[in-house]
């Protein structure tokens, strides 16, 4: 019989900071662009530049912090952190280590076992590095800064995690805050978020931890995953083997859903910080932090209780709109324009993220405006087009943004109400399906259903259907 | 008069009478460069062309009333740490012997938009590190008043260009002592402002945290004009200081009447030479005659500024060396296999000995174990040491004494004993610790005929204090005149042509 295990997990996570400039230059942080055309002697590390601090980074990493119930540190200062790759134009990284600018939060999730808080252990403010293109035919590298100086805040959390369904519900809800506080988009895919994953195991009920190892490039939740329990069960198989676990950084491959070693702790560089003589303290008033504070966004957890006493929506609607902070202000916009609020959430969570699935967007990408949608929901509720017609223009008007008043009025889409021009055309229609109306006579209701088919083909479905079976069977 | 004798403030004026032309002065210079320049080896890059189109440039503007400045139509030697757009910056290494910078030094800027004409780059210790300008990879610098002595360092190029007349003012930079020692050795004015007040936005960064450019120049008049000009804050530098005070000039004939200087008994014990104590005796006894009140007190921790300084120093340099790597610019290793191989070379061929010597200082006391031991305690001997200065502040307006213990060494004498060498840097490098502003004035010379000077060292912000005292004295003691007498005695002939010159190395 095999001993149990638990596992326990710190992250490490990244997050590109989406300020305009970079964070100690006032060059473009915009993704792609030709080689080296996002530089200046400062991001290229040119002899006799200096670094100024881009404020936004700052109330960005505070707004984080704040949301994620840490301690502001008041007098914080950047080091330097000292390593020679080409990457690293002046070969050390400005970065936070004796006084990082947020300390000791946490971040509260849903687990099985209900509500646990995962406790923060730092947030701290750096560059980003340049990146090399290895040309192995040329067999030279290639070194592009536009990625240099690019401001990223890292986020240490305490041990507190167990297992991988902690992990990315972590990350999840961490990812939710910082996109509401608009500090960055969040994507792993595109390294605008990347978490590396510190694990150890122990024998169940033992309070020391075990020698932990340190899981890099995970570039998807479901990597995370896989990393977790292929680096749970190696560890776990090497203890059960008698031997010991090597305190190591790991790549993941996933590949190959498998890892390797790149370097142990023994070949750990000394990093040599100590305080950039370049930059000044950063001295946080308590003024600065309260204006901070006052403009954090609403956050998820309030905005769903909001919803529920305000709008009196379902939890699985207030669930899906509150998911994106994008749809959910969406929501609120068109609510109280056309006072529909289930009307407005049918509209984004069916059909508008039916769109979004299909075309791979993210609820971000929306063009769409709350007054259109709210015009659209005001056309069905007059009646003056209807359900299928409607679901028709919103498709218009998600990819064009196209005012529905004027487009249902040019395109002539208005509903045939006139009940003495749609009796007209019923009396053609039971006159043209004489074997339905017998049948119908005859009590097949069901042959209602194909002469009101019929009807609104005649009329290119812009008759209201209710009205139209209600004429009909007041004719037959 | 001949032109050269001139000072900066006095050239600007003649020009703008319109009794001379900007391209005379500059004319001057060049002919001296031409007789000197081979045996004092000033220069690292010389720009005969373009300092003749930035004349014209000069001209025009001065003519149409545009530029009315005190240095309008000037010619200055800039210290090659100093980035100029266009024009080769090495700070005197072999790792940036190709460095053309895309982007001029702020204090360059300031400079040039007040009228300045670049004449050229001046010779310093590689990095400025080093008291002799002896470190340089082009060469050696001699010292104009006796060649077989060096100039002092690092700015021993831009004190030399001074004091041979090769340029009429200059840009030095001071870490610990760098400006003001040369110009002791060379016999003209050197000052270092209050940390923050010029902006260090282009200056190849030595040690960040203590690094200042100030002007070399023929007088303390001149000092002030060229401190005004390049003083300023600078978004482009977070250490930069907001101040106002930056009119120095308008301080200088305000007197001294009831000024107290202090004079610390340390800086007049053991290991300085009888010739300069003497020397700057006399010239606390003038000040005295002039109206100050002087006296000796003890300023505590003098003896620890010396370890204090090497380790923060060497520290920040070996982190802010890092950026000269061979991948992006400068000197690369011509064969190598990989990256680490070709950073090791480059390195190891690019740096020369003392270089090399505080990068491993500086690695050593960052490394992690040694972190608090040195550096950590460095810093705080470092906070100590301006509690001293604040403490002596508050009973005296300026802090007199020597500039260094000696008046210049003889070529070679300090490369032989670096810590003889780190110890002459003593009553200069407490006030870059404690960020203080200091001035070096001649006071005389040696029996040998090597010039004295005496420095005064002022509290945070209180340059016009020091230039209100230098200048006072200066006018006691007769101007600038005697040290300009021995300047054209100098025998340029006599000198040994044997010196390394610049061209004798391939770029």
């Amino acid at each position: 019989m095999t001993k149990q295990y638990d596992t326990v997990i710190g992250l490490e996570v990244h997050i590109e900071l989406a300020t305009r400039t970079k964070i100690f230059c006032g060059c473009s942080t915009q993704f792609g662009g030709e080689a080296n055309t996002h530089t200046c002697p400062v991001c290229t590390g040119m002899p006799g530049s200096l670094p100024v601090l881009n404020r936004q980074v700052v109330d960005y990493a505070v707004g984080v912090g704040l949301a994620a119930n840490c301690n502001i540190t008041r007098y914080c200062k950047f080091d330097r952190k000292n390593y020679f790759y080409p990457d690293n134009p002046q070969n050390y990284q400005i970065s936070q280590l004796y006084l990082p600018i947020c300390q000791n939060g946490y971040i509260e999730i849903d687990t099985a076992s209900g509500s646990k808080k995962i406790g923060i252990h730092e947030i701290h403010m750096e560059e980003d590095a340049g990146k090399l293109t290895h040309d192995e035919w040329e067999d030279c590298s290639l070194a592009d800064y536009n990625r240099s100086g690019v401001p990223l805040i890292e986020i240490v959390t305490e041990p507190d995690m167990r297992n991988a369904q902690e992990v990315t519900a972590f990350l999840d809800k961490l990812r939710l805050i910082v996109k509401y506080l608009g500090a960055s988009d969040c994507k792993l895919q595109e390294g605008s978020m990347r978490a590396d994953v510190n694990l150890s195991i122990r024998e169940s009920g033992s309070d020391t931890l075990g020698t932990r190892t340190e899981m890099k490039n995970l570039n998807s939740f479901k990597a995370i995953t896989r990393a977790i329990e292929s680096e749970y069960k190696r560890q776990m198989e090497l203890l059960e083997e008698g031997k010991q676990v090597i305190q190591e950084t790991r790549r993941w491959d996933d590949n190959k859903e498998y890892s390797y070693a790149m370097r142990s702790k023994e070949d750990a560089q000394d990093y040599r910080y100590f305080p950039d003589p370049d930059l000044v303290p950063i001295r946080l008033s308590d003024e600065w932090i309260e204006e901070i504070r006052s403009s954090l966004p609403e956050l998820r957890d309030e905005k769903r209780k909001r919803f529920k006493s305000k709008y009196n929506l379902p939890d699985y609607d207030i669930d899906i709109l509150t998911g994106s902070r994008t749809l959910a202000d969406l929501f609120e916009e068109a609510t109280a324009i056309c006072g529909q609020p289930k009307k407005v959430s049918n509209w984004l969570m069916v059909e508008t993220l039916r769109l979004l699935k299909e075309r791979e967007m993210e609820p971000e990408a929306i063009r769409f405006s709350p007054d259109n949608l709210a015009k659209l929901i005001q056309l069905t509720e007059k009646k003056t087009i209807n359900s299928s017609v409607a679901r028709e223009v919103f498709e218009i008007l998600f990819y064009e943004n196209i005012d529905p008043e004027e487009y249902v009025e040019t395109h002539g889409l208005n509903t045939v109400s006139n009940e003495d021009e749609l009796q007209e055309i019923l009396r053609q229609i039971i006159e043209d399906n004489p074997v339905s109306v017998a049948d119908y006579r005859n009590g097949k209701k069901k042959a209602l259903g194909f002469l009101v088919g019929q009807s609104m083909k005649k009329t290119q479905s812009k008759a209201d259907p209710s009205l139209v079976s209600r004429i009909l069977v007041e004719l037959l | 008069m001949e032109i050269l004798a001139y000072t900066a403030v006095e050239l600007s004026e003649k020009i703008k009478k319109g009794e001379i032309k900007v391209r005379d002065g500059v004319d001057a210079v060049w002919d001296s460069i031409n007789k000197r320049e081979k045996d004092l080896h000033c220069y690292i890059t010389l720009e005969k062309e373009k300092s003749y189109i930035q004349a014209e440039e000069v001209q025009q503007k001065i003519d149409k009333g545009e530029l009315s400045g005190p240095l309008a139509g000037v010619p200055f030697a800039i210290k090659d740490n100093l980035c100029t757009e266009g024009t080769l910056t090495s700070c005197a290494s072999g790792i940036l012997r190709n460095f053309v910078p895309t982007y001029s030094a702020e204090a360059v800027r300031k400079l040039e938009a007040a009228g300045a004409v670049i004449i050229g780059k001046t010779n310093m210790d590689e990095f400025a590190m080093g008291s002799t300008t002896e470190t340089s990879w082009f060469g050696v610098t001699r010292n104009p008043w006796n060649q077989e002595h060096v100039p002092g360092g690092s700015s021993g190029g831009s004190a030399a260009a001074v004091a041979a007349q090769e340029c009429f003012a200059a840009l030095g930079s001071d870490t610990g002592g760098s400006i003001r020692q040369p110009a002791s050795f060379c016999g003209v004015v050197g000052m270092k402002p209050t940390y923050g007040t010029v902006s260090r936005y282009g200056l190849v960064a030595y040690a960040s945290s203590l690094d200042q450019i100030g002007p070399l120049t023929k007088d303390v008049t001149d000092c002030a004009a060229i401190l005004e000009a390049i003083a300023g804050f600078d978004k482009k530098d977070s250490t930069s200081a907001l101040r106002k005070d930056t009119d120095f000039t308008a301080a200088l004939q305000r007197g001294i009447q009831g000024l107290r200087i202090g004079i610390p008994s340390d800086y007049l014990g053991d290991g300085l030479d009888a010739e300069v104590r003497e020397a700057v005796l006399k010239g606390a006894k003038l000040l005295e005659q002039e109206g100050a009140l002087v006296e000796e007190f003890d300023l505590k921790l003098v003896n620890y500024g010396i370890p204090a300084y090497y380790t923060i120093a060497a520290a920040e340099a070996s982190s802010n060396l890092e950026r000269f790597d061979g991948v992006k610019y400068g000197y690369r290793t011509k064969e190598y296999e990989g990256l680490h191989d070709m950073y090791k070379k480059t390195r190891s061929e690019g740096f020369g000995p003392e270089v090399k010597r505080r990068i491993m200082l500086g690695s050593f006391v960052l490394s992690s174990g040694y972190y608090d031991a040195y550096y950590l305690k460095a810093l705080k001997v470092k906070t100590l040491i301006k509690k001293a200065y604040e403490e002596a502040f508050s009973h005296y307006d300026v802090i007199l004494g020597p500039a260094a213990p000696t008046t210049a060494p003889r070529l070679g004498e300090s490369l032989s004993d670096p810590i003889k060498m780190y110890l002459g840097d003593i009553y200069t490098i407490s006030a870059n610790l404690a960020g203080l502003p200091g001035i070096s004035i001649p006071c005389g010379t040696d029996s040998k005929g090597l010039p004295i000077g005496m420095q005064l060292i002022g509290d945070c912000y209180r340059e016009k204090t020091l230039l209100q005292t230098a200048y006072t004295y200066e006018k006691a003691k007769g101007g600038c005149k005697v040290e300009k007498k021995s300047l054209s005695t100098i025998d340029f002939e006599s000198a040994e042509a044997d010196m390394r010159c610049k061209n004798d190395k391939t770029i």
